[in-house]
Parts: structure tokens; sequence; C-alpha cells
């Protein structure tokens, strides 16, 4: 096996290569079953991240994985499954974007200054039975991986990312150890 | 060690008597989690409904032929010494990354990003953006025409410079695969010192980090070539079919 290229932090002027136009409509334009996601990011003091970038990555509708070119430059019809969102000033990001068929989330990918490596969530729509990971988890921890349906308005969630702290967000690995610190963020 | 770069940018009030340095680095350690990754269960195969083990395509709707070249996004030449970035992308058993989104971003040949954040009183450059995009070809090839780009300092305190670097982004054929990482010169003299090199403890594979001069990447008589490989860890979707 190949030695993987290590990770290293985004820094601060990913802005002129990264986002995009439409990074967050993933749903068509007018689109009648659009939903909006949407949250703040949160260092452990409850700060405001305003300079995090958010990878949305997530099945179609009818559930295909299968995806579709054309997310950096959207035709307005495919639905391509990706979409990428950075924070504004004040933290806040948004998704607009169709239900994902299957399994009932987005995997998200977050990215800011500060992480040596990219971390990896996902953003739950709705509780499904039988669920390995959320079963694996202990009530408090997986409320921070279901996005929450906001009181009186349809079709929209509200999702926090918080990097840190009591109610830090349950952050996932894919990787066996490998006995050194390069794949994780605990340097230092 | 999550420092992240520059110092300058300050994002939140400080204390009057502290660095901007000291700030951002606090700054920076209140964005690490202090709980270890939650392993997540994969399935069996088939592992079909793990979002995570497929990922986004891309193709001619996203790149074109020309986003590769950054010395060609403006009306004049850019100033600095051209050259050629290249290599192949693979995933850990060697087999090709094929069709995959590669962006890079950069400071031009004085040091200076094109960002409104980048306070650093270099020059910046008219016929130059620093940011490109190319897709892998059917080997997993990559290349990037572009100017070598130039040090800059973090700020106060002390001298800290970063040496010349491309940042990269890339994508596997798995969402796990993503990678966001910095390429750097050989025989570089800031190298040593580079303090966001360093965030990488282990010694082999912070070389990984550096490239190759291979002047055989290059134009002869325009560019000079540095070649790079990449290699990009995490499950594939492959990996989960084979059951590994
Ligand atoms: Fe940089």
């Amino acid at each position: 096996m190949l030695p993987p290229t290590p990770s290293q932090t985004v820094g601060p002027y990913y802005g002129t290569a990264l986002p995009f136009p439409g990074g967050g409509d993933l749903a068509p334009p007018g689109h009648p079953k659009t939903v909006t996601v949407h949250g703040h990011v949160y260092d452990g003091e409850g700060t405001p991240v305003p300079d995090a970038l958010l990878e949305f990555w997530q099945a179609a509708p009818d559930g295909s994985l299968a995806g579709a070119p054309g997310s950096l430059r959207r035709d307005g019809r495919a639905f391509t499954g990706f979409a990428r969102v950075p924070t504004c000033r004040d933290g806040h990001y948004v998704l607009h974007t169709l239900l994902p068929g299957g399994a009932p989330y987005l995997a998200l990918c977050v990215l800011a200054r500060g992480l040596d490596h990219h971390l990896f969530t996902r953003v739950y729509v709705a509780e499904p039975p039988g669920d390995l990971l959320l079963a694996a988890l202990p009530a408090q921890r997986r409320a921070t991986l279901l996005a929450r349906p906001e009181p009186g308005q349809r079709n929209s969630y509200r999702f926090d990312v918080k990097l840190q702290g009591e109610d830090e967000t349950v952050f996932l690995s894919w990787h066996q150890q490998h006995g050194n610190d390069e794949d994780g963020n605990s340097e230092g | 060690m999550a420092l992240s770069e520059p110092a300058q940018e300050r994002i939140r009030p400080t204390d009057p008597d502290d660095s901007a340095f000291a700030t951002a680095l606090r700054a920076a350690a209140l964005r690490v989690p202090l709980r270890p990754a939650v392993r997540v269960p994969v399935p069996l195969p088939p592992a079909s409904r793990t979002v995570e083990l497929t990922g986004p395509v891309f193709g001619a709707a996203d790149v074109g032929p020309l986003d590769g070249d950054l010395t060609r996004q403006h009306r004049g030449e850019p100033i600095g010494e051209r050259i050629v970035v290249g290599g192949r992308v693979t995933d850990r058993r060697g087999r090709p990354v094929r069709g995959q989104l590669v962006e890079v971003w950069q400071a031009n040949a004085a040091g200076r990003y094109a960002h409104p954040l980048d306070r650093h009183p270099a020059p910046l450059d008219p016929n130059f953006t620093g940011a490109g995009r190319c897709l892998t070809d059917d080997d997993g090839r990559y290349r990037f025409v572009t100017v070598r780009p130039g040090a800059y300092p973090l700020g106060d305190p002390g001298d800290h410079w970063r040496a010349s670097h491309l940042h990269f982004s890339l994508f596997g054929t798995a969402f796990t695969q993503r990678l966001v990482t910095q390429m750097y010169f050989p025989g570089d003299p800031l190298l040593p010192a580079d303090i966001i090199w360093h965030t990488v403890s282990e010694t082999a594979a912070r070389a990984r980090l550096v490239s190759v001069f291979d002047p055989a990447l290059g134009e002869p008589g325009r560019s000079l070539g540095y070649r790079w490989d990449i290699v990009l860890d995490g499950p594939s979707a492959t990996w989960a079919e084979e059951g590994r």
C-alpha cells in the first residue's frame, strides 16, 4: 500500500478558487420540492466561523448515488448531488436542495483555516430505524447529527456545526488507525 | 498543531497587549474538535447505501480545456518564472484516479494572493488570479501551467515566512478520499522553517509534500517542470466492494 499524501489546512485564501456561483443551489431553480438546510458554524467559544467551507454530497431523490457532472456550472436541470457553500461573515450558510432518497442524510465535509484536516459529519433529515451510526451514539451525541425541521416553516431545516465544546458535533472517521497523527486533527 | 495561515488576519477582538499572531493561534485552536472522531460502521457488501463511499462526478461541463493554464486567464502575460506542475493521482493501491477534479490556488510571483484579506504589501499582478482547475486523465494524470509562487510572511511577531507553495484540492471516487493539501518546491531554503509544512509531524509524510524537479515536464525554452504525485487515502468504493 502506498503511503497517502498528507492533508494540510485550506488556509484563508481559497476564496479565489473553490467557491462557485450557485454552489449551494443543488435543487433546480423553482423546483416545488426544494428544501432549505441552513445554520451556523461555531468554534469552541460559540463564536461564528466566517471562513468555513462546507461541501455536501447526497443521493438524488430517487436514491441514486451516481451523481452527475455540472456542479461547477449548473445548467438548472441536472441534480448533481454535490454542493459547496462558504459561510458568510456571521458564520451562516444556506443550502437549497431536494431530500435524498434512500438513507436520509447528507454527507458533509467541513473545511476551515485552523483545521489541518477537513472534518466529515452527516446531516440527517430524518431518523431512520436501524441506522448503524445513530444507534451507536448516546442520545445527546446523536442529536448533533439531526437537522431540526423549523417550526412554522415548511421545507426548512436547521443544522449547526459546533467544531468544539460541550455539544460538539459528532465528526466521523473512515480510516484505520495508522499509528501516526497525519490523518487526524489531534496534532499538538 | 492547529496553527493556520496567515496570522495577520484577525478574526475576533483581541487583547491590546496581544500579538495578532498569538490571537490567530488561539482562534485556530478553538476550531479543532476535542473529541475523537467516531469510526463509521460500514455495512458489509453490498455497501451501496453508504453515501460517503460514492462521490461527486465532474466532467466537461465543469472544467474547460484552458482552466488548467493560469498564465492565460487575462489579456496580458503574468510576471514570473513559467512552470508546469503535473503528476499522477492514485489511490493507495496505485490505481489511477480518473476523471476527477483537481483545483489549485496560489500567490503570484511576488507572494501576494488576489484575495481581499491578503494585506501583504507586495504587488498584485493584474494578469494573474492564481486559481486553476483540471480533470485527471485516464492514467490519473493532471497538469497545470502557471508561474512559480513567491514566498510571503505570516506577520508578527518574529519573521515567519511561508515557503513557496501551491494549494491543492482533490476528489477521489469516494467522498471519503477528499484531500486538501499544499505542494512545495525542492531545495527551498524557507522550507525547514515553514511552520505550516511542519504541521505534518512525521518526517517521511512531510517529504511527500515536496515536488520533484523534472525538466521533461516543462516546455522547452518556455517553462520548467515540477512533478508531484498524489496518493488519496480513505476507503474507496471499490475497496468496499471487495470487502476490505
Ligand atoms: Fe498559501
